[in-house]
C-alpha cells in the first residue's frame, strides 16, 4: 500500500485558514524567521539548491538556481510572484493550498524575496478563485498586523509588501512571460527569453516567478533542511508532487505522493481504481501539454525524467483517469479544443495549427478522416512543436501525438473502418436491433425522436440506419437489452 | 494582535498557542469542517450549522467547531474531521442529510463509530 506523504499541503484541512494563529501555532513563520536571524541570503539559496527543489508548476527548473540568478542582478526593486493561475483541466491542486493554507505561499515568498534581496511580491491569482482571493487578503492583512509581512519583519530591516493582480483566465497566462505581460497590463502574450525574467522581469526588473505548490514546499525545507528533503524522492526529482486524479477513479481527490511512487500505486491503491468494474485505459499526466500513458507505464515510477522520457510530462500536476468507455482521439480532440481556445494568437504555429489539428480530429471523428489525414495529423503536430514561440504551443500537439503512438489501432479504426472502438463517436455508431431478443413491446419506437424505428407490437422492430440521429434513447429505454451499440 | 518584534517573540506565541491547542484537544471535542471551494460546493457550510444545532440541542458544550481548507476527499464530500479528547482524529465522508446530526448524536456523544469513515493514508510532515 503506498502511502501519501504531506509537505506541501501538510496544513491543509487541519488548520483554519483564517487565522494567523492557526498557522503560527503549527510552525508558522518560523522558517522566515529563522532565514532572517539565523541565514545570510545567500545560505538560504544554497539550502534551496542543496534540498534539489524543483518547480511544481510544470517545468520543474531547480528553484534554487532560479534564485541564484536573481540574486546576481543589483537592482533597487526586485520582484518575487506567485504563479497561483491554475487553468489545466482538472488540476486543482494550487487552490487546495491557496484556501486551505495562505499563509505558507506568504511566508514562502517572503524568504525568497529576503534570498534574492528583493522587496515587492504580487500574487498572480485567477478572478474566477474567489475564495481563495478572499483568504488571501485575510491573510495578508493578518500577517501584517502581526508584524510578519510589510516594513521591518519581526523587527529586522528587512520590508516586504505584496499585492494581489488578478488574471482573466487565460491558460497562456501560467507561462512566466505571458504572465508578466499581463500583470503589466498588457496582453496575455509571451516574450522570447533571454532576457530571463531572473534577469529583466516585472517592469524590466529582476523577478523570480514560482508556482504556489513550489513556495509551499519551502518553509517546511527550511525548518527541516534540504537533507531531508533530499532523501525524499527519486535521484532526479526531490520531494513529493500533488495531484488532482479525477476522471474513471474511484476516489476523485488530491493527492500527494513522494517522487517515484508509480502510477499503479496512484491510481489503485490510492485511488481506488477504476469503478464499475471497468477496465483501465489510459492517464493523461500533464493536462493539455502532456500524454497519455497507458497500462505499460503502470509500473513507471513517477518523476520528471521518466514522464518525459514516456512522451509525457509532470505538468502542474493534473491526472485524468480513463477507462474502457473514453475514445481516444475524442480525447485528444477536447484538448485540442481547449487549446484552440487558449492560444493567445502570437505565433501562427500555434494560432492556426491548433485549428488545423481540431479540424482533422473532428473529421476523424464524425467518420470523414482518411489515411492521408493520419500522416498530414503527425506531421502537423511534429512541425507545431518545433516551431511555436512558448510553451503552450510547443506541448499542444502532445495529446495527439501520444495517443496516436499508444492508440494507433483505435485511429485507424476510426479512418479505415469508420467505426470508434470506444463507442464514443456519435457519427460512427450504429444502433441495430437484435432480432432474438426483440419481443416487440414498442417502446423504442415510441421515444425516438425521429420516428426512424419501425415495427408491430409483438414483432422485431427494425431502425432506419439512414434517418438514425445516433441520440441513444432507444437503447437506454430498452427493458431486453435487445438494441445493441457497435 | 500584538506585533512581533523578533524571533523570540515569535517563538513565544508559538508556544502559547500550542500549549491553548493542546489543552483544547485534551479537553474538548474538535470538529474540523472542510471549507474549501468545492467542500462548500458539496454542503460543506450547512453540515457545519446542522452540527452546531445538534450540538446545541443536546447541550454539548465541549465541542468547539473549526472551518479548514481542503481535506482532499473529493469523491467524498462533504467531510468533516472529529477528535475525541484524547483519541486520534476520524474522518467521516459522505456527511449528507441526517448524517450531520447522526455524527453528533453517536460519535461526538458516545464514541459510536458511524459509517463513511475514511482511514488516513498519509503521513504528515510537521515542523
Amino acid at each position: 500500500m503506498a502511502t501519501q506523504l504531506r509537505i506541501a499541503t501538510r496544513n491543509s484541512g487541519f488548520i483554519d485558514p483564517e487565522s494567523v494563529e492557526s498557522y503560527i501555532a503549527v510552525g508558522g513563520y518560523q522558517a522566515l524567521g529563522k532565514c532572517l536571524s539565523e541565514m545570510k541570503p545567500a545560505d538560504v539559496i544554497e539550502l534551496m539548491k542543496n534540498s534539489g527543489l524543483r518547480g511544481r508548476g510544470g517545468a520543474g527548473f531547480p528553484t534554487g538556481v532560479k534564485w541564484g540568478f536573481a540574486a546576481k542582478y543589483d537592482s533597487d526593486i526586485k520582484h518575487v510572484v506567485c504563479n497561483a493561475d491554475e487553468g489545466d483541466p482538472g488540476a486543482f491542486m494550487d487552490r487546495a493550498v491557496l484556501e486551505g493554507d495562505p499563509h505558507s505561499v506568504l511566508e514562502a515568498m517572503a524568504i525568497g524575496a529576503y534570498a534574492i534581496g528583493g522587496n515587492k511580491g504580487t500574487i498572480y491569482i485567477r478572478a474566477e478563485y474567489p475564495l481563495a482571493i478572499a483568504r488571501l487578503k485575510m491573510a495578508i492583512e493578518q500577517a501584517k498586523e502581526m508584524g510578519v509581512l510589510g516594513d521591518n519583519i519581526m523587527g529586522t530591516d528587512f520590508c516586504f509588501d505584496l499585492e494581489l493582480k488578478y488574471g482573466a483566465g487565460a491558460f497562456v497566462c501560467g507561462e512566466e512571460t505571458a504572465l508578466i505581460n499581463s500583470m503589466e497590463g498588457n496582453r496575455g502574450e509571451p516574450y522570447t527569453k533571454p532576457p530571463f525574467p531572473a534577469e529583466a522581469g516585472y517592469w524590466n526588473k529582476p523577478t523570480i516567478v514560482n508556482n504556489v505548490e513550489t513556495l509551499a514546499n519551502i518553509p517546511a525545507i527550511i525548518m527541516k533542511g534540504a537533507d531531508w528533503f533530499n532523501k525524499i524522492g527519486t535521484e532526479t526529482s526531490k520531494g513529493t508532487k500533488v495531484f488532482c486524479i479525477c476522471g474513471k477513479i474511484a476516489n476523485v481527490g488530491l493527492i500527494e505522493v513522494p517522487m517515484g511512487t508509480t502510477l499503479k500505486e496512484v491510481i489503485y491503491d490510492i485511488g481506488g481504481g477504476i469503478p464499475g468494474g471497468k477496465e483501465f485505459k489510459a492517464v493523461q499526466t500533464g493536462g493539455p501539454s502532456g500524454g497519455a500513458l497507458t497500462y505499460k507505464d503502470l509500473d513507471a515510477p513517477i518523476d520528471y525524467e521518466n514522464l518525459v522520457a514516456r512522451q509525457s510530462m509532470m505538468g502542474s500536476g493534473g491526472m485524468i483517469v480513463m477507462d474502457e468507455e473514453d475514445c481516444m482521439v475524442s480525447v485528444a480532440k477536447f484538448f485540442l479544443d481547449f487549446t484552440m481556445d487558449e492560444t493567445c494568437g502570437k505565433c501562427t504555429p500555434c494560432r492556426i495549427g491548433s485549428k488545423r489539428i481540431y479540424e482533422l480530429l473532428d473529421k476523424i471523428t464524425i467518420g470523414q478522416g482518411t489515411e492521408a489525414d493520419l500522416e498530414k495529423l503527425r506531421s502537423l503536430s511534429v512541425n507545431i512543436k518545433d516551431t511555436a514561440l512558448c510553451g503552450l504551443g510547443q506541448t499542444m500537439p502532445n495529446p495527439v501525438l501520444s495517443t496516436m503512438r499508444v492508440f494507433e489501432d483505435e485511429y485507424r479504426a476510426h479512418v479505415i473502418d469508420k467505426k470508434c472502438p470506444a463507442g464514443v463517436c456519435a457519427e460512427l455508431l450504429e444502433y441495430t436491433v437484435v432480432d432474438q431478443k426483440c419481443v416487440g413491446c414498442t417502446l423504442c419506437a415510441k421515444v425516438c425522436p425521429v420516428n426512424c424505428i419501425s415495427g408491430k407490437p409483438k414483432e422485431v422492430h427494425v431502425i432506419d440506419q439512414a434517418a438514425c440521429i445516433k441520440c441513444g434513447a432507444c437503447l437506454d429505454k430498452c427493458k431486453f437489452d435487445a438494441i445493441i451499440k457497435q | 494582535m500584538a506585533k512581533i518584534n523578533s524571533m523570540a517573540d515569535l517563538q513565544k506565541k508559538a508556544e502559547e498557542l500550542k500549549a491553548a491547542a493542546v489543552k483544547t484537544k485534551s479537553e474538548k471535542v474538535l470538529v474540523n469542517v472542510s471549507l474549501a471551494t468545492c467542500s462548500i460546493a458539496s454542503g460543506g457550510k450547512e453540515v457545519l450549522e446542522a452540527m452546531k444545532a445538534e450540538v446545541a440541542a443536546q447541550g454539548l458544550s465541549n465541542v468547539e467547531f473549526q472551518q479548514v481548507g481542503c481535506q482532499t476527499y473529493c469523491y467524498a464530500e462533504p467531510t468533516v474531521e472529529i477528535t475525541l479528547p484524547g483519541k486520534e482524529p476520524v474522518v467521516f465522508g459522505y456527511v449528507k442529510g441526517d448524517k450531520a446530526k447522526e455524527l453528533v448524536q453517536k460519535y461526538i456523544k458516545s464514541g459510536e463509530l458511524v459509517d463513511g469513515v475514511i482511514p488516513a493514508a498519509y503521513e504528515r510532515v510537521v515542523l
